[in-house]
């Protein structure tokens, strides 16, 4: 006898489920599955619009302007990465930038060149639907009004496909912190969904202590997921440490991308915050974007694969070619 | 003297005393003062020694713009505001090195700005 699905494992099953590519294919068996379609039909009257299979792309800490020992390519990942995207098979709806668009400087005029920089390679995507949140390189030294001049809203939300975005600014005060005035803002921007309502927030720092040493934590992270505790299906996608990281507690899952510029080592392994080296014969090595498909419902047994993460290598054909760029999944 | 002026001098003397011990007193238990100075991006000195158990107030003072020095282990959270001195008191309760960071943006640079605390 089949095992009967109920709604919070639906959910459960789904949160882990955005960022596995199986889902891709497991999808349309659920709408042929009695229980499943119930479960995905009552979670459609809820929340006001059913979730319907789609993909979206993370890339993190391009750091536009960086230049040094850890990465003298400057921006070629960011510009490989964007060629990786326009090329892949299913062309993601949404692009999610998690901070650290451009690396911090005292000069406002270097500053604004840097920012015009990010957006003209990440013009080159192909995706009409891109969004970004700022990191503390881009925001910090002035409270982020450059830019929100530039960019927009640091903070705002918005619906896709019955998913709810949420982007989160906890770079642009002077401390590592959303502050009271933010968490009050997410808490009214919630209140009008469903507690079943998939929910997928964007920011730059972890939420949670992760190594409060290197700076890897938001202050006020615990009160940010209190009033996100309700909600049952809650997945965090941030930055920052320029690893990957996955991080589950109650109902949420945390995600950290890899940056585009330079990797930061375990935690775990050293006590000195320092890049990794940089490696001329793999340049792009631990660099790299997230592909990250969501969708109602998956087998449990899709949950161990994780999320699928593609890393950029490198292929020298000659001095005059240059770097090729290839598609490598990795796992967690 | 008269019996009168003995128990006024005896009395004076007795608060005196109790008022000297006190003083004494207060001063053995006061805290050690540890005193450390913050500017883009450092800290100075860049590592404490402390011993568990031994309550230390550190004082510090920033010579250019606002820092912050935070070891939540410690119970250090304080923000430096230049022009002022900033103190905090705690007793280290477990050995071990502690990494206290500057978490107010004062710059290019701030994510380097750190010091350690090593409790024995």
């Amino acid at each position: 006898m089949a095992k009967p699905i109920d709604r919070r494992g639906f959910l459960r099953i789904a949160g882990a489920s955005l960022g596995f590519g199986a889902l891709y294919h497991v999808a349309p068996a659920l709408a042929s599955s009695g229980p499943a379609r119930e479960v995905a039909m009552e979670l459609a009257r809820r929340n006001g619009e059913s979730v319907t299979p789609f993909t979206f792309v993370q890339l993190s800490d391009t750091h536009v302007g960086f230049s040094g020992p850890p990465n003298p390519t400057g921006t070629r990942a960011f510009e490989q990465a964007v060629a990786i995207v326009n090329r892949l098979p299913q062309a993601p709806d949404l692009i999610l930038f998690t901070g650290d668009l451009t690396h911090d400087s005292d000069d406002r005029t270097e500053r604004v060149r840097r920012m015009r920089r990010f957006q003209e390679i990440a013009g080159g995507l192909r995706m009409p639907i891109r969004k970004t949140i700022p990191g503390e390189h881009d925001a910090s030294i002035d409270g982020g009004l450059l830019y929100r001049e530039i960019f927009g809203e640091s903070s705002y939300s918005f619906d896709h496909r019955g998913v709810h975005f949420v982007a989160l600014d906890n770079v642009s005060r002077p401390r590592p912190e959303v502050g009271a005035g933010g968490i009050d803002r997410l808490r009214n921007d919630l209140e009008r969904y469903s507690t079943t309502t998939p929910i997928v927030v964007f920011t730059h720092r972890p939420l949670f202590d992760l190594k409060p040493e290197w700076e890897w934590f938001t202050r006020d992270g615990d009160e940010v997921m209190n009033v996100l505790s309700p909600y049952e299906n809650v997945t965090v996608l941030y930055g920052h440490i320029h690893r990957e990281h996955v991080h589950e507690e109650g109902h949420s899952r945390h995600l950290a991308a890899r940056s585009l510029v330079f990797a930061f080592p375990d935690p775990g392994t050293t006590r000195e915050k320092k890049p990794l080296p940089f490696d001329a014969e793999h340049p792009f090595h631990n660099l790299g974007l997230r592909v990250v498909h969501a969708a109602p419902g998956a087998p449990p047994s899709s949950v161990s694969l994780g999320v699928q993460d593609v890393e950029l290598t490198l292929r020298e054909h000659s001095g005059t070619e240059g770097f090729q760029q290839l598609l490598r999944p990795t796992s967690l | 003297m008269t019996t009168g002026s003995w128990w006024r001098t005896a009395l004076l003397g007795a608060v005196a005393v109790a008022f000297l011990g006190s003083a004494t007193a207060t001063r053995a238990s006061e805290p050690r003062i540890i005193t450390i100075s913050a500017k883009r991006f450092e800290f100075s000195p860049g590592e404490v020694r402390l011993k568990k158990g031994e309550t230390v107030t550190i004082r510090i003072a920033s010579a250019d713009v606002t820092h912050g020095l935070y070891m939540k282990a410690l119970g250090i959270d304080a923000e430096i505001e230049p022009g002022k001195t900033t103190e905090v008191t705690f007793t280290p309760k477990a050995a071990g090195r502690f990494t206290a960071i500057c978490d107010h943006f004062c710059g290019p640079g701030h994510a380097n700005m750190h010091m350690d605390f090593v409790v024995e």
